[in-house]
């Protein structure tokens, strides 16, 4: 393992007070260390936008804390939920006394620990709203799509909840309109080799050489096939083919595109993927409003790659357009 | 009637976070199988502060389970953080200011500390989970002294239990949690919550049964 760390057991410690140096005209470190508050966050009269998870997917959570998009994240240890506590006090630090809303992933702990935590907020009086991501296609069919785990479409999420929570909108109008936005997105993960767990020290799973995972998820939960890797072209086809036959959306929509890097592949091999996916949306009909190329949503030095489809209907336009003032630019 | 005594028992708690930091890399190593490879590493940090604030203290059992029970609620979080932290704070609290616990106040503090799991969790028996271990072992627990069983004997079957409860995830698929979206592809592997579950239990039940008197 070559990994620049200190102590395997204190990396999200680590990362929080790099984090902290580098932003600090952005954000700035809770009472407790394992919550991140956009700088001048409360705002009263608006409301609170949280969301938390586990580390080890950065920039997310803490990268889209900032004005317009996320008052406070909860930063749980690498792949696990944060505490009840730490999503506790999240909420407090952006209650600017109108609500706060927790737009987070559909993952077993992140579920109890924010069920906990809203009982702890509802008991000093701040109101609350939650909406569940659950854009990942291959984690579950169809029909029960209230399992599907949440992956990058979250960022959409978070984008236009952040936006509209900046209109001054109710509790109730921005928890809608997260809501919408999550479930106008579809996401398919592939991977091409695994992580590591600096405490753990060895992969937790292996993609054997000249294999792909496809559906892999953001923790390296196995995919739903594994096959033989194949050109980008193709991989990019079946991606984009996954993603919109579960979308099933009418010509002429107009859509967000996210592609994100799942933390060791070059940038590079994105735009290759992206030559074919944008040909192949556009082939079918939809229009692409904007996109965006990065490592938006990692997963360690994961190698592999994500596709994000957002439907737009004229609101998300609008909401897309918001200028975002955080660390990553959006 | 065989009893302990919660004042001189609170060393229990201790020696079960000694199991658990033993087993951190085996924990882990079969949550990777089919999960992200972190329960012993998560399970370790937690035991091992609880054991750090508990260390020199002679204070009782109740005191020890809260003070685990509260770092793994607090400090930890995950999926196991809320679930093993609501069971030792049940545990805790339904064993408070019980001077001899007797296999009727065991039963009790089981029963609370599973129905704490349940009001957070949705899984069922059979699901792959903790419960797996859990739910069987304080069954029989409760037959055997229903059948007259003394509170030593008890104790032992219901560690009996929890390790074939622990065993049984191996045949079953997962229908919760990360494990769960694998499907088929989570058989032939030993849940890592019902195998800390299993440890949990051991040391709780052996270390009540080797203060019997």
């Amino acid at each position: 393992m070559q990994r620049f760390i200190n102590n395997p057991d204190l990396v999200v410690e680590d990362t929080v007070k790099g984090f902290v140096k580098a932003h600090s005209d952005i954000v700035r470190l809770a009472e407790n260390p394992r919550v991140i508050v956009a700088k001048d966050a409360p705002f009263a009269g608006k409301v609170g936008v949280v969301t938390g998870g586990g580390s080890g997917h950065e920039p997310a959570f803490i990268g889209y804390t900032g004005k317009n998009m996320l008052d406070a994240v909860a930063v749980g240890e690498l792949f696990s939920s944060p505490t009840a506590k730490s999503f506790h006090d999240a909420i407090r630090e952006a209650n600017g006394g109108k609500g706060v809303v927790v737009l987070y992933g559909n993952y077993a702990g992140d579920n109890m620990n924010v069920k906990m935590a809203t009982k702890l907020a509802a008991k000093d009086g701040i109101e609350i709203a939650t909406v569940v991501a659950n854009d990942d296609v291959c984690s579950a069919p169809p029909e029960e799509r209230e399992k599907r785990r949440g992956v990058a479409g979250e960022i959409f999420m978070w984008k236009m909840g952040g936006a509209k929570a900046a209109t001054g909108a109710s509790l109730e109008e921005v928890r809608a309109t997260a809501q919408k936005a999550i479930d106008n997105c579809r996401s398919i993960g592939v991977g091409l080799g695994p992580c590591t767990l600096p405490a753990v020290g060895h992969p937790n799973f292996q993609i054997e050489p000249g294999t792909m995972e496809v559906g892999i998820g953001h923790h390296g939960e196995p995919g739903v096939r594994v096959e033989k890797l194949k050109t980008a072209e193709e991989v990019a086809k079946d991606m984009v083919k996954i993603v919109l036959d579960d979308h099933n959306l009418p010509a002429g929509t107009e859509v967000a595109v996210l592609v994100s890097g799942l933390g060791a592949t070059p940038l590079n091999e994105l735009y290759i993927l992206n030559d074919t996916i944008e040909s192949e949306i556009s082939a079918r009909g939809l229009k692409i409003r904007k996109t965006w190329i990065g490592n938006y949503f990692t997963s360690l030095e994961m190698v592999g790659a994500t596709l994000t489809v957002m439907a737009l209907d004229d609101e998300l336009k609008t909401l897309l357009d918001v200028e975002t003032r955080c660390t990553i630019i959006l | 009637m065989q009893t302990f005594n919660n004042a001189s028992s609170g060393a229990i708690v201790l020696s079960m976070s000694e199991r658990i930091v033993e087993n951190r890399a085996y924990l882990s190593e079969i949550d990777g199988k089919i999960g992200d490879g972190d329960h012993g590493v998560n399970m370790a940090k937690g035991f091992g502060m609880a054991a750090e604030r508990l260390k020199g203290k002679d204070v009782a059992l109740a005191e020890s389970l809260d003070t685990l029970g509260t770092v793994l609620m607090t400090e930890i979080g995950g999926s196991m953080g809320p679930l093993y932290g609501v069971m030792f704070t049940e545990f805790a609290e339904t064993i408070q200011g019980v001077d001899k616990i007797d296999a009727a106040a065991y039963s009790k503090m089981l029963h609370a500390g599973l129905a704490g799991i349940q009001s957070i969790g949705s899984a069922k028996v059979g699901d792959k989970t903790l419960l797996d271990t859990l739910v069987p072992a304080v069954e029989v627990f409760d037959k055997a002294t229903a059948d007259g069983k003394s509170f030593g004997e008890a104790l032992e079957a219901l560690v009996v239990a929890a390790e074939a409860g622990r065993d049984s995830t191996i045949d079953l698929v997962a229908k919760i949690g990360r494990a769960s979206r694998l499907g088929e592809r989570s058989l032939g592997v030993l849940d890592a919550g019902a195998t800390s579950c299993a440890i949990i239990l051991k040391e709780l039940s052996d270390g009540a049964r080797a203060r019997l008197a």
